[in-house]
Protein backbone atom coordinates (compact mmCIF):
# COMPACT_ATOMS: atom_id res chain seq x y z
CA UNK A 1 0.00 0.00 0.00
CA UNK A 2 2.68 2.61 0.31
CA UNK A 3 3.32 2.82 -3.28
CA UNK A 4 -0.41 4.39 -3.44
CA UNK A 5 0.94 8.03 -3.35
CA UNK A 6 4.01 7.39 -5.55
CA UNK A 7 1.96 6.11 -8.46
CA UNK A 8 -0.75 8.66 -7.65
CA UNK A 9 1.83 11.41 -8.37
CA UNK A 10 3.86 9.77 -11.65
CA UNK A 11 -0.23 9.76 -12.62
CA UNK A 12 -0.68 13.01 -12.04
CA UNK A 13 2.89 14.05 -13.97
CA UNK A 14 1.67 12.36 -16.92
CA UNK A 15 -2.01 13.85 -16.27
CA UNK A 16 -0.71 17.42 -15.68
CA UNK A 17 2.40 17.11 -19.11
CA UNK A 18 -0.92 15.96 -21.36
CA UNK A 19 -3.09 18.92 -20.38
CA UNK A 20 0.27 21.42 -20.67
CA UNK A 21 0.80 19.78 -24.42
CA UNK A 22 -2.42 20.45 -25.42
CA UNK A 23 -1.87 24.26 -25.59
CA UNK A 24 0.98 24.24 -27.93
CA UNK A 25 -0.41 20.96 -29.69
CA UNK A 26 -3.62 22.95 -30.76
CA UNK A 27 -2.43 26.10 -30.36
CA UNK A 28 -2.51 27.12 -34.22
CA UNK A 29 -5.97 25.08 -35.28
CA UNK A 30 -7.48 27.74 -32.29
CA UNK A 31 -5.98 30.35 -33.52
CA UNK A 32 -7.68 29.87 -37.10
CA UNK A 33 -11.11 29.23 -35.28
CA UNK A 34 -10.67 32.50 -33.39
CA UNK A 35 -9.73 34.35 -36.33
CA UNK A 36 -12.55 33.14 -38.41
CA UNK A 37 -14.89 34.47 -35.50
CA UNK A 38 -14.19 38.12 -34.21
CA UNK A 39 -11.67 37.42 -31.82
CA UNK A 40 -8.08 39.60 -33.06
CA UNK A 41 -5.44 37.25 -33.22
CA UNK A 42 -1.23 38.31 -33.95
CA UNK A 43 -0.46 37.66 -36.82
CA UNK A 44 -4.20 38.80 -38.36
CA UNK A 45 -2.89 36.54 -41.66
CA UNK A 46 -3.40 32.80 -41.73
CA UNK A 47 -0.51 31.76 -43.75
CA UNK A 48 2.18 34.25 -41.43
CA UNK A 49 0.83 32.33 -38.40
CA UNK A 50 1.81 29.11 -40.01
CA UNK A 51 5.79 30.68 -39.77
CA UNK A 52 5.01 30.74 -36.10
CA UNK A 53 5.95 28.33 -33.66
CA UNK A 54 3.24 27.05 -31.48
CA UNK A 55 4.86 28.74 -27.85
CA UNK A 56 5.10 32.10 -29.62
CA UNK A 57 1.59 31.93 -30.98
CA UNK A 58 0.26 31.09 -27.39
CA UNK A 59 2.60 33.79 -26.08
CA UNK A 60 1.42 35.84 -27.94
CA UNK A 61 -2.55 35.43 -27.98
CA UNK A 62 -3.44 34.77 -24.41
CA UNK A 63 -7.33 34.99 -24.65
CA UNK A 64 -7.04 31.52 -27.81
CA UNK A 65 -5.43 29.24 -24.98
CA UNK A 66 -8.67 28.17 -23.20
CA UNK A 67 -10.16 28.01 -26.72
CA UNK A 68 -7.08 25.04 -27.16
CA UNK A 69 -8.95 22.52 -24.62
CA UNK A 70 -12.64 23.08 -26.33
CA UNK A 71 -11.95 22.37 -30.39
CA UNK A 72 -14.34 20.06 -32.11
CA UNK A 73 -11.45 18.32 -33.75
CA UNK A 74 -8.21 18.57 -32.05
CA UNK A 75 -4.62 17.70 -32.78
CA UNK A 76 -4.53 16.30 -29.01
CA UNK A 77 -7.71 16.47 -26.88
CA UNK A 78 -7.75 17.04 -23.65
CA UNK A 79 -8.02 14.83 -20.76
CA UNK A 80 -11.34 16.22 -19.89
CA UNK A 81 -12.42 16.04 -23.74
CA UNK A 82 -11.76 12.15 -23.57
CA UNK A 83 -13.24 11.73 -19.88
CA UNK A 84 -16.29 13.50 -21.58
CA UNK A 85 -16.60 11.32 -24.47
CA UNK A 86 -16.09 8.00 -22.33
CA UNK A 87 -18.94 9.10 -20.27
CA UNK A 88 -21.22 10.25 -23.35
CA UNK A 89 -20.47 6.67 -25.55
CA UNK A 90 -20.13 4.47 -22.66
CA UNK A 91 -23.34 5.67 -19.73
CA UNK A 92 -25.11 8.21 -22.27
CA UNK A 93 -26.32 5.97 -25.01
CA UNK A 94 -27.94 2.36 -24.99
CA UNK A 95 -25.95 -0.05 -24.80
CA UNK A 96 -27.18 -1.34 -28.32
CA UNK A 97 -26.82 1.70 -30.27
CA UNK A 98 -23.98 1.96 -32.78
CA UNK A 99 -22.70 4.53 -31.17
CA UNK A 100 -21.82 2.78 -27.84
CA UNK A 101 -18.58 2.15 -26.99
CA UNK A 102 -20.14 -1.19 -24.76
CA UNK A 103 -21.42 -2.34 -27.68
CA UNK A 104 -17.91 -2.51 -29.99
CA UNK A 105 -15.86 -3.85 -26.30
CA UNK A 106 -18.79 -6.53 -26.41
CA UNK A 107 -17.78 -7.22 -29.79
CA UNK A 108 -14.38 -6.89 -28.97
CA UNK A 109 -14.09 -8.70 -25.90
CA UNK A 110 -16.17 -11.91 -27.33
CA UNK A 111 -13.24 -12.68 -29.89
CA UNK A 112 -10.83 -11.79 -27.43
CA UNK A 113 -12.61 -14.08 -24.91
CA UNK A 114 -13.28 -16.89 -27.20
CA UNK A 115 -10.10 -17.15 -28.65
CA UNK A 116 -8.40 -16.67 -25.82
CA UNK A 117 -9.99 -19.97 -24.49
CA UNK A 118 -9.34 -21.81 -27.88
CA UNK A 119 -5.15 -20.44 -27.42
CA UNK A 120 -5.32 -21.46 -23.77
CA UNK A 121 -6.61 -24.86 -24.05
CA UNK A 122 -4.43 -25.99 -27.11
CA UNK A 123 -1.57 -24.27 -25.09
CA UNK A 124 -2.12 -26.05 -22.17
CA UNK A 125 -2.09 -29.51 -24.27
CA UNK A 126 0.56 -28.80 -26.50
CA UNK A 127 2.49 -28.27 -23.55
CA UNK A 128 1.53 -31.79 -21.38
CA UNK A 129 2.50 -33.65 -24.32
CA UNK A 130 5.62 -31.78 -25.07
CA UNK A 131 6.33 -32.93 -21.10
CA UNK A 132 5.41 -36.35 -21.87
CA UNK A 133 6.91 -37.18 -25.02
CA UNK A 134 10.89 -36.57 -25.88
CA UNK A 135 9.70 -36.41 -29.37
CA UNK A 136 7.48 -34.13 -29.18
CA UNK A 137 9.71 -31.77 -27.00
CA UNK A 138 12.62 -32.29 -29.57
CA UNK A 139 10.80 -31.40 -32.60
CA UNK A 140 7.78 -28.74 -31.75
CA UNK A 141 9.72 -26.71 -28.86
CA UNK A 142 12.32 -25.29 -30.90
CA UNK A 143 9.39 -24.07 -32.86
CA UNK A 144 7.32 -23.06 -30.25
CA UNK A 145 10.38 -20.60 -28.58
CA UNK A 146 11.53 -19.15 -32.44
CA UNK A 147 7.85 -18.74 -33.02
CA UNK A 148 8.16 -15.77 -30.24
CA UNK A 149 10.63 -13.58 -32.08
CA UNK A 150 8.28 -13.62 -35.49
CA UNK A 151 5.98 -10.97 -35.63
CA UNK A 152 2.96 -13.10 -35.45
CA UNK A 153 0.27 -10.27 -36.18
CA UNK A 154 1.33 -9.12 -39.37
CA UNK A 155 -0.50 -12.55 -40.40
CA UNK A 156 -3.80 -10.85 -39.57
CA UNK A 157 -4.72 -8.96 -42.46
CA UNK A 158 -4.40 -12.56 -44.56
CA UNK A 159 -6.35 -14.96 -41.81
CA UNK A 160 -8.94 -12.52 -42.04
CA UNK A 161 -9.46 -12.37 -45.91
CA UNK A 162 -8.64 -16.14 -46.01
CA UNK A 163 -11.16 -17.17 -43.82
CA UNK A 164 -13.91 -14.41 -45.44
CA UNK A 165 -13.17 -16.30 -48.98
CA UNK A 166 -13.97 -19.80 -47.83
CA UNK A 167 -16.94 -18.50 -45.57
CA UNK A 168 -15.98 -17.87 -42.56
CA UNK A 169 -16.87 -14.53 -41.43
CA UNK A 170 -17.59 -12.32 -38.21
CA UNK A 171 -16.01 -13.15 -34.87
CA UNK A 172 -14.17 -16.99 -35.73
CA UNK A 173 -11.46 -15.22 -37.81
CA UNK A 174 -10.54 -12.54 -35.21
CA UNK A 175 -10.90 -15.15 -32.62
CA UNK A 176 -8.32 -17.37 -34.28
CA UNK A 177 -5.74 -14.00 -34.36
CA UNK A 178 -6.05 -13.95 -30.65
CA UNK A 179 -6.12 -17.70 -30.20
CA UNK A 180 -2.27 -17.65 -31.88
CA UNK A 181 -0.90 -14.83 -30.14
CA UNK A 182 -2.10 -16.35 -26.64
CA UNK A 183 -0.98 -19.89 -27.63
CA UNK A 184 2.76 -19.65 -27.84
CA UNK A 185 3.57 -17.67 -24.26
CA UNK A 186 0.85 -20.76 -22.65
CA UNK A 187 3.13 -23.09 -24.40
CA UNK A 188 6.02 -21.83 -23.69
CA UNK A 189 5.28 -20.72 -19.17
CA UNK A 190 2.88 -24.31 -18.93
CA UNK A 191 6.07 -26.35 -20.32
CA UNK A 192 8.38 -24.26 -17.74
CA UNK A 193 5.48 -25.35 -15.20
CA UNK A 194 5.08 -29.05 -15.73
CA UNK A 195 8.85 -28.96 -14.84
CA UNK A 196 9.48 -27.34 -12.16
CA UNK A 197 9.15 -30.11 -9.67
CA UNK A 198 12.92 -30.44 -8.72
CA UNK A 199 14.52 -34.37 -9.08
CA UNK A 200 13.95 -34.90 -5.23
CA UNK A 201 10.23 -34.16 -5.13
CA UNK A 202 10.27 -36.31 -8.31
CA UNK A 203 11.83 -39.40 -6.33
CA UNK A 204 9.58 -38.93 -3.73
CA UNK A 205 6.75 -39.65 -5.78
CA UNK A 206 8.56 -42.50 -7.33
CA UNK A 207 9.13 -44.33 -3.68
CA UNK A 208 5.30 -43.47 -2.94
CA UNK A 209 5.22 -45.98 -6.00
CA UNK A 210 2.93 -43.33 -8.06
CA UNK A 211 2.05 -43.83 -11.68
CA UNK A 212 3.36 -40.79 -14.40
CA UNK A 213 -0.63 -40.11 -14.16
CA UNK A 214 -0.65 -39.64 -10.39
CA UNK A 215 2.56 -37.47 -10.83
CA UNK A 216 0.87 -35.45 -13.37
CA UNK A 217 -2.68 -34.36 -11.20
CA UNK A 218 -0.65 -33.90 -7.83
CA UNK A 219 2.98 -32.50 -8.39
CA UNK A 220 3.21 -31.06 -11.98
CA UNK A 221 -0.33 -29.42 -12.55
CA UNK A 222 -0.37 -28.44 -8.48
CA UNK A 223 3.12 -26.89 -9.76
CA UNK A 224 2.70 -25.22 -12.73
CA UNK A 225 -0.22 -23.25 -11.78
CA UNK A 226 2.29 -20.24 -10.90
CA UNK A 227 3.64 -20.41 -14.06
CA UNK A 228 -0.02 -20.64 -16.07
CA UNK A 229 -0.93 -17.81 -14.23
CA UNK A 230 2.27 -15.27 -15.51
CA UNK A 231 1.10 -16.86 -19.16
CA UNK A 232 -2.74 -16.11 -18.78
CA UNK A 233 -1.70 -12.46 -17.86
CA UNK A 234 0.66 -12.02 -21.06
CA UNK A 235 -1.75 -13.66 -23.29
CA UNK A 236 -5.32 -12.20 -22.37
CA UNK A 237 -3.58 -8.89 -23.73
CA UNK A 238 -2.16 -10.12 -26.44
CA UNK A 239 -5.32 -11.50 -27.20
CA UNK A 240 -7.24 -8.35 -26.93
CA UNK A 241 -4.37 -6.46 -28.78
CA UNK A 242 -4.86 -9.49 -31.69
CA UNK A 243 -8.97 -8.84 -31.78
CA UNK A 244 -8.40 -5.19 -32.39
CA UNK A 245 -5.74 -5.83 -35.37
CA UNK A 246 -7.75 -8.10 -36.66
CA UNK A 247 -10.81 -5.35 -36.95
CA UNK A 248 -8.33 -3.15 -39.12
CA UNK A 249 -7.62 -4.44 -42.35
CA UNK A 250 -11.25 -5.81 -43.21
CA UNK A 251 -13.07 -2.36 -42.89
CA UNK A 252 -14.64 -3.91 -40.10
CA UNK A 253 -18.23 -2.12 -38.93
CA UNK A 254 -17.97 -3.05 -34.66
CA UNK A 255 -15.32 -3.86 -32.15
CA UNK A 256 -12.68 -1.07 -30.79
CA UNK A 257 -10.25 -1.55 -33.96
CA UNK A 258 -13.26 -0.44 -35.78
CA UNK A 259 -13.68 2.66 -34.37
CA UNK A 260 -10.38 3.79 -34.25
CA UNK A 261 -10.11 3.31 -38.11
CA UNK A 262 -13.79 5.35 -38.15
CA UNK A 263 -12.53 8.50 -36.06
CA UNK A 264 -8.86 8.31 -37.90
CA UNK A 265 -10.73 8.02 -41.44
CA UNK A 266 -13.43 10.93 -40.89
CA UNK A 267 -11.37 13.42 -38.61
CA UNK A 268 -13.04 12.81 -35.36
CA UNK A 269 -9.96 12.40 -33.04
CA UNK A 270 -11.93 12.00 -29.99
CA UNK A 271 -13.69 8.80 -31.15
CA UNK A 272 -10.16 7.51 -31.97
CA UNK A 273 -9.28 8.58 -28.42
CA UNK A 274 -11.87 6.91 -26.17
CA UNK A 275 -11.74 3.99 -28.21
CA UNK A 276 -7.91 3.85 -27.52
CA UNK A 277 -9.10 4.59 -23.59
CA UNK A 278 -11.65 1.99 -23.48
CA UNK A 279 -9.25 -0.51 -25.24
CA UNK A 280 -6.87 0.55 -22.60
CA UNK A 281 -9.51 0.26 -19.64
CA UNK A 282 -10.91 -3.14 -20.81
CA UNK A 283 -6.92 -4.53 -20.95
CA UNK A 284 -6.68 -3.61 -17.81
CA UNK A 285 -9.82 -4.96 -16.13
CA UNK A 286 -9.10 -7.75 -17.90
CA UNK A 287 -5.41 -8.26 -16.39
CA UNK A 288 -6.22 -7.29 -13.53
CA UNK A 289 -8.93 -10.02 -13.09
CA UNK A 290 -6.85 -12.62 -13.70
CA UNK A 291 -4.58 -11.17 -11.47
CA UNK A 292 -7.53 -11.32 -8.54
CA UNK A 293 -7.78 -14.92 -9.72
CA UNK A 294 -4.32 -15.38 -9.53
CA UNK A 295 -3.98 -14.20 -5.65
CA UNK A 296 -7.24 -16.06 -4.48
CA UNK A 297 -5.96 -19.43 -6.52
CA UNK A 298 -2.27 -19.46 -4.87
CA UNK A 299 -3.49 -18.30 -1.59
CA UNK A 300 -5.93 -21.44 -1.50
CA UNK A 301 -3.11 -23.82 -2.74
CA UNK A 302 -0.88 -22.50 0.02
CA UNK A 303 1.66 -21.12 -2.37
CA UNK A 304 0.66 -17.00 -1.78
CA UNK A 305 4.14 -15.39 -2.07
CA UNK B 1 -8.22 -39.22 -50.86
CA UNK B 2 -4.98 -39.78 -52.26
CA UNK B 3 -4.02 -36.18 -50.90
CA UNK B 4 -5.15 -37.63 -47.63
CA UNK B 5 -2.95 -40.85 -47.94
CA UNK B 6 0.22 -38.82 -48.73
CA UNK B 7 -0.30 -36.62 -45.99
CA UNK B 8 -0.57 -39.51 -43.28
CA UNK B 9 2.35 -41.13 -45.30
CA UNK B 10 4.74 -37.92 -45.12
CA UNK B 11 3.91 -37.00 -41.60
CA UNK B 12 4.47 -41.03 -40.13
CA UNK B 13 8.01 -41.19 -42.24
CA UNK B 14 8.48 -38.13 -40.51
CA UNK B 15 7.70 -38.24 -36.80
CA UNK B 16 9.22 -41.85 -37.23
CA UNK B 17 12.68 -40.46 -38.02
CA UNK B 18 12.60 -38.27 -34.92
CA UNK B 19 11.11 -41.13 -32.65
CA UNK B 20 14.48 -42.91 -33.66
CA UNK B 21 16.42 -39.88 -32.70
CA UNK B 22 14.80 -39.63 -29.40
CA UNK B 23 15.45 -43.00 -28.53
CA UNK B 24 18.83 -42.94 -29.71
CA UNK B 25 19.50 -40.00 -28.41
CA UNK B 26 22.09 -39.19 -30.96
CA UNK B 27 24.38 -35.90 -30.57
CA UNK B 28 22.48 -34.23 -33.50
CA UNK B 29 19.21 -34.61 -32.02
CA UNK B 30 19.32 -31.16 -30.88
CA UNK B 31 19.41 -29.12 -33.90
CA UNK B 32 18.13 -32.39 -36.25
CA UNK B 33 14.76 -32.96 -34.68
CA UNK B 34 13.37 -29.56 -34.94
CA UNK B 35 14.46 -29.28 -38.65
CA UNK B 36 12.93 -32.78 -39.38
CA UNK B 37 9.51 -31.46 -38.34
CA UNK B 38 9.80 -28.15 -40.01
CA UNK B 39 10.87 -30.00 -43.66
CA UNK B 40 7.84 -32.28 -42.51
CA UNK B 41 5.22 -30.06 -42.06
CA UNK B 42 6.72 -27.97 -45.21
CA UNK B 43 6.05 -30.63 -47.20
CA UNK B 44 2.78 -31.62 -46.17
CA UNK B 45 1.59 -28.37 -46.87
CA UNK B 46 3.05 -28.52 -50.58
CA UNK B 47 1.58 -32.19 -51.17
CA UNK B 48 -1.64 -31.20 -49.81
CA UNK B 49 -1.97 -28.17 -51.65
CA UNK B 50 -1.14 -29.29 -55.51
CA UNK B 51 -2.88 -33.13 -55.00
CA UNK B 52 -6.22 -31.83 -53.44
CA UNK B 53 -6.25 -28.13 -55.69
CA UNK B 54 -6.55 -25.64 -53.15
CA UNK B 55 -6.67 -22.19 -54.77
CA UNK B 56 -3.43 -20.61 -54.59
CA UNK B 57 -6.05 -17.41 -53.39
CA UNK B 58 -6.82 -19.56 -50.44
CA UNK B 59 -3.04 -21.02 -49.44
CA UNK B 60 -0.73 -20.88 -51.95
CA UNK B 61 2.14 -24.08 -51.75
CA UNK B 62 5.38 -23.31 -50.56
CA UNK B 63 6.99 -23.54 -53.64
CA UNK B 64 5.04 -20.81 -55.30
CA UNK B 65 5.67 -18.73 -52.24
CA UNK B 66 10.04 -19.37 -52.83
CA UNK B 67 9.50 -18.68 -56.59
CA UNK B 68 7.67 -15.16 -55.61
CA UNK B 69 10.33 -14.34 -52.89
CA UNK B 70 13.40 -14.52 -55.32
CA UNK B 71 11.23 -12.72 -58.02
CA UNK B 72 10.69 -9.60 -56.03
CA UNK B 73 13.90 -9.89 -54.16
CA UNK B 74 13.87 -5.59 -55.01
CA UNK B 75 10.07 -5.03 -53.85
CA UNK B 76 11.23 -6.99 -50.51
CA UNK B 77 14.46 -5.08 -50.33
CA UNK B 78 12.63 -1.57 -50.24
CA UNK B 79 10.18 -2.64 -48.13
CA UNK B 80 12.80 -3.92 -45.60
CA UNK B 81 14.34 -1.03 -45.78
CA UNK B 82 11.63 0.92 -45.05
CA UNK B 83 9.64 -0.83 -42.48
CA UNK B 84 12.57 -2.42 -40.63
CA UNK B 85 15.32 -0.54 -40.52
CA UNK B 86 13.97 3.09 -40.95
CA UNK B 87 10.59 2.78 -38.99
CA UNK B 88 11.11 -0.23 -36.57
CA UNK B 89 15.25 0.06 -35.87
CA UNK B 90 14.95 4.55 -35.20
CA UNK B 91 11.68 3.51 -33.27
CA UNK B 92 13.73 0.87 -30.93
CA UNK B 93 16.81 2.78 -30.50
CA UNK B 94 14.86 5.99 -29.61
CA UNK B 95 13.03 4.37 -26.78
CA UNK B 96 15.39 2.19 -25.47
CA UNK B 97 17.72 5.09 -25.22
CA UNK B 98 14.64 6.59 -23.26
CA UNK B 99 13.51 4.18 -21.13
CA UNK B 100 17.11 4.29 -19.76
CA UNK B 101 17.56 7.45 -19.41
CA UNK B 102 14.41 7.69 -17.42
CA UNK B 103 15.38 4.91 -15.47
CA UNK B 104 18.56 5.69 -14.57
CA UNK B 105 16.78 9.00 -13.70
CA UNK B 106 13.89 7.97 -11.43
CA UNK B 107 16.26 5.43 -9.72
CA UNK B 108 17.83 8.64 -7.75
CA UNK B 109 14.90 8.75 -5.99
CA UNK B 110 13.16 5.73 -4.21
CA UNK B 111 9.74 7.65 -4.02
CA UNK B 112 9.64 7.78 -7.92
CA UNK B 113 10.77 4.12 -8.71
CA UNK B 114 8.12 2.93 -6.58
CA UNK B 115 5.51 4.61 -8.85
CA UNK B 116 7.17 4.19 -11.81
CA UNK B 117 7.44 0.38 -11.59
CA UNK B 118 3.62 -0.41 -11.29
CA UNK B 119 2.63 2.37 -13.71
CA UNK B 120 5.00 1.10 -16.34
CA UNK B 121 4.27 -2.46 -16.05
CA UNK B 122 0.86 -1.36 -16.06
CA UNK B 123 1.17 0.87 -19.59
CA UNK B 124 3.45 -2.27 -21.24
CA UNK B 125 0.44 -4.34 -20.88
CA UNK B 126 -1.82 -1.72 -22.92
CA UNK B 127 -2.43 -2.22 -26.48
CA UNK B 128 -0.30 0.93 -27.46
CA UNK B 129 -0.45 -0.14 -31.34
CA UNK B 130 -3.83 1.69 -31.44
CA UNK B 131 -2.03 4.73 -31.14
CA UNK B 132 -0.79 4.24 -34.35
CA UNK B 133 -3.55 6.22 -36.62
CA UNK B 134 -3.03 9.16 -33.61
CA UNK B 135 0.89 8.80 -34.69
CA UNK B 136 0.27 9.04 -38.43
CA UNK B 137 -1.93 12.19 -38.05
CA UNK B 138 0.25 13.85 -35.83
CA UNK B 139 3.73 12.66 -37.81
CA UNK B 140 2.63 11.86 -41.27
CA UNK B 141 2.63 8.26 -42.71
CA UNK B 142 6.52 8.03 -43.70
CA UNK B 143 8.23 6.17 -41.76
CA UNK B 144 8.71 9.00 -38.75
CA UNK B 145 5.45 7.98 -37.21
CA UNK B 146 6.01 4.60 -37.07
CA UNK B 147 9.17 5.21 -35.23
CA UNK B 148 7.27 7.04 -32.83
CA UNK B 149 4.71 3.92 -32.47
CA UNK B 150 7.91 1.53 -32.14
CA UNK B 151 9.31 4.18 -29.61
CA UNK B 152 6.29 3.98 -27.04
CA UNK B 153 5.84 0.31 -27.38
CA UNK B 154 9.09 -0.63 -26.31
CA UNK B 155 9.81 2.20 -23.93
CA UNK B 156 7.56 0.61 -20.91
CA UNK B 157 9.13 -3.32 -20.90
CA UNK B 158 12.56 -1.74 -20.89
CA UNK B 159 11.74 1.08 -18.34
CA UNK B 160 10.42 -1.75 -16.06
CA UNK B 161 13.22 -4.13 -16.69
CA UNK B 162 15.98 -1.35 -16.56
CA UNK B 163 14.41 -0.34 -12.97
CA UNK B 164 14.16 -3.38 -11.40
CA UNK B 165 17.48 -4.75 -12.71
CA UNK B 166 19.31 -1.48 -11.30
CA UNK B 167 17.61 -2.57 -7.37
CA UNK B 168 19.13 -6.09 -7.88
CA UNK B 169 22.31 -5.46 -6.10
CA UNK B 170 22.74 -6.64 -2.77
CA UNK B 171 23.31 -4.15 0.70
CA UNK B 172 27.25 -5.96 0.82
CA UNK B 173 28.15 -4.97 -2.83
CA UNK B 174 27.12 -1.76 -2.29
CA UNK B 175 28.44 -1.85 0.93
CA UNK B 176 31.96 -3.08 -0.66
CA UNK B 177 31.57 -0.44 -3.42
CA UNK B 178 31.60 2.66 -0.47
CA UNK B 179 34.22 1.07 1.35
CA UNK B 180 36.41 1.88 -1.87
CA UNK B 181 35.31 5.74 -1.37
CA UNK B 182 32.93 5.21 -4.79
CA UNK B 183 30.86 7.76 -4.90
CA UNK B 184 27.34 7.63 -6.71
CA UNK B 185 28.93 7.64 -10.80
CA UNK B 186 31.51 5.28 -10.06
CA UNK B 187 28.87 2.55 -8.39
CA UNK B 188 26.35 2.94 -11.24
CA UNK B 189 28.87 2.48 -13.61
CA UNK B 190 31.18 0.45 -12.43
CA UNK B 191 28.24 -2.01 -10.17
CA UNK B 192 24.62 -1.21 -10.60
CA UNK B 193 24.59 -0.38 -14.86
CA UNK B 194 26.65 -4.03 -14.96
CA UNK B 195 24.48 -5.77 -12.14
CA UNK B 196 21.10 -5.15 -14.55
CA UNK B 197 22.22 -5.78 -17.61
CA UNK B 198 20.77 -9.37 -17.75
CA UNK B 199 17.66 -7.83 -16.92
CA UNK B 200 17.91 -4.80 -19.60
CA UNK B 201 18.25 -7.33 -22.26
CA UNK B 202 15.45 -9.50 -20.58
CA UNK B 203 13.82 -6.12 -21.49
CA UNK B 204 15.43 -5.46 -24.79
CA UNK B 205 15.01 -8.87 -26.42
CA UNK B 206 11.19 -8.83 -25.55
CA UNK B 207 11.25 -5.37 -27.39
CA UNK B 208 12.16 -6.50 -30.43
CA UNK B 209 9.27 -8.56 -31.81
CA UNK B 210 7.19 -5.53 -30.38
CA UNK B 211 9.07 -2.92 -32.71
CA UNK B 212 8.82 -4.95 -35.40
CA UNK B 213 4.83 -5.43 -34.58
CA UNK B 214 4.82 -1.97 -34.38
CA UNK B 215 5.96 -1.03 -37.69
CA UNK B 216 4.02 -3.20 -39.34
CA UNK B 217 0.60 -2.96 -38.14
CA UNK B 218 1.44 0.93 -37.75
CA UNK B 219 1.48 0.63 -41.48
CA UNK B 220 -2.23 -0.47 -42.21
CA UNK B 221 -3.64 2.86 -40.53
CA UNK B 222 -1.41 4.69 -43.74
CA UNK B 223 1.69 4.85 -45.20
CA UNK B 224 3.67 5.58 -48.46
CA UNK B 225 3.78 2.95 -50.97
CA UNK B 226 6.56 0.63 -49.62
CA UNK B 227 7.13 -1.00 -46.68
CA UNK B 228 5.84 -4.32 -45.49
CA UNK B 229 2.71 -3.55 -43.41
CA UNK B 230 1.38 -1.64 -46.70
CA UNK B 231 2.58 -4.04 -48.67
CA UNK B 232 0.43 -7.10 -47.06
CA UNK B 233 -2.59 -5.18 -46.86
CA UNK B 234 -2.49 -4.51 -50.34
CA UNK B 235 -1.38 -7.33 -51.32
CA UNK B 236 -3.84 -9.11 -49.10
CA UNK B 237 -6.44 -6.91 -51.28
CA UNK B 238 -5.43 -8.17 -54.84
CA UNK B 239 -5.42 -11.53 -53.04
CA UNK B 240 -1.68 -11.96 -54.40
CA UNK B 241 -1.05 -14.28 -51.37
CA UNK B 242 2.12 -15.43 -52.49
CA UNK B 243 4.02 -11.69 -52.21
CA UNK B 244 2.15 -11.64 -48.56
CA UNK B 245 3.66 -15.26 -47.27
CA UNK B 246 6.94 -13.96 -48.62
CA UNK B 247 6.83 -10.57 -46.58
CA UNK B 248 5.72 -12.70 -43.93
CA UNK B 249 9.15 -14.62 -44.44
CA UNK B 250 10.82 -11.80 -44.44
CA UNK B 251 9.42 -10.57 -41.21
CA UNK B 252 10.14 -14.00 -39.60
CA UNK B 253 13.62 -13.72 -40.88
CA UNK B 254 14.06 -10.06 -39.56
CA UNK B 255 12.48 -10.94 -36.03
CA UNK B 256 15.00 -14.45 -35.76
CA UNK B 257 18.00 -12.13 -36.93
CA UNK B 258 16.87 -8.97 -34.46
CA UNK B 259 16.60 -11.32 -31.48
CA UNK B 260 19.36 -13.28 -32.09
CA UNK B 261 21.66 -10.28 -32.58
CA UNK B 262 20.67 -8.97 -29.45
CA UNK B 263 20.96 -12.44 -27.36
CA UNK B 264 24.53 -12.15 -28.86
CA UNK B 265 25.43 -9.07 -27.80
CA UNK B 266 23.94 -10.32 -24.25
CA UNK B 267 26.04 -13.19 -24.39
CA UNK B 268 29.08 -10.88 -24.95
CA UNK B 269 28.09 -8.30 -22.33
CA UNK B 270 27.05 -10.65 -19.59
CA UNK B 271 29.54 -13.10 -19.71
CA UNK B 272 29.39 -13.35 -15.85
CA UNK B 273 26.27 -14.31 -15.26
CA UNK B 274 25.01 -17.39 -14.06
CA UNK B 275 22.32 -17.78 -16.69
CA UNK B 276 25.32 -17.70 -19.66
CA UNK B 277 27.55 -20.44 -18.55
CA UNK B 278 28.45 -23.78 -20.17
Amino acid sequence: MKSVLPVLTIVAFILGFWTLAVVPMNIHLAADQAARGDIVVEPADARARQEVGAFALALGNPAVIPMTYTLDRPRLPGPQQVVVELWNTIFAVAPTSNRSLIYHGWVTLSATLLGFGMGTALGIALAVGIVFSRTMDLSVMPWAIASQTIPILALAPMIIVVMGAIGIQGLLPKAIISAYLSFFPVVVGMVKGLRSPDTMQLDLLRTYSAGPAQGFWKLRLPASVPYLFASLKIGISASLVGAIVGELPTGARAGFGARMLVGDQYGQPLVTWAALFAAAITAAALVGLFALLERVTLKRMGMAA
Amino acid sequence: MMAAAAVMVIWGTGWFLNLMLARRGAAGAGWLAPVIFGLTILLIWEVYVRMAGVSPIILPPPSDIAVTFSQSLQVLWADFEQTILKGALTGYVIGALAAFGVAVLADRSDFLMRGILPVGGFMAALPIVGTAPIFVKWLGSDWPSKAAVVGVMVFFPILVNTVAGLRDTTAMQRDLMRTYGAGYWPTLIKLRIPAALPFVFNGLKIATTLALIGAIVAEFFGSPTVGMGFRISTSVGQLALDLVWAEIVVAALAGSVFYGGMAGIEKVLTFWHPSQRR
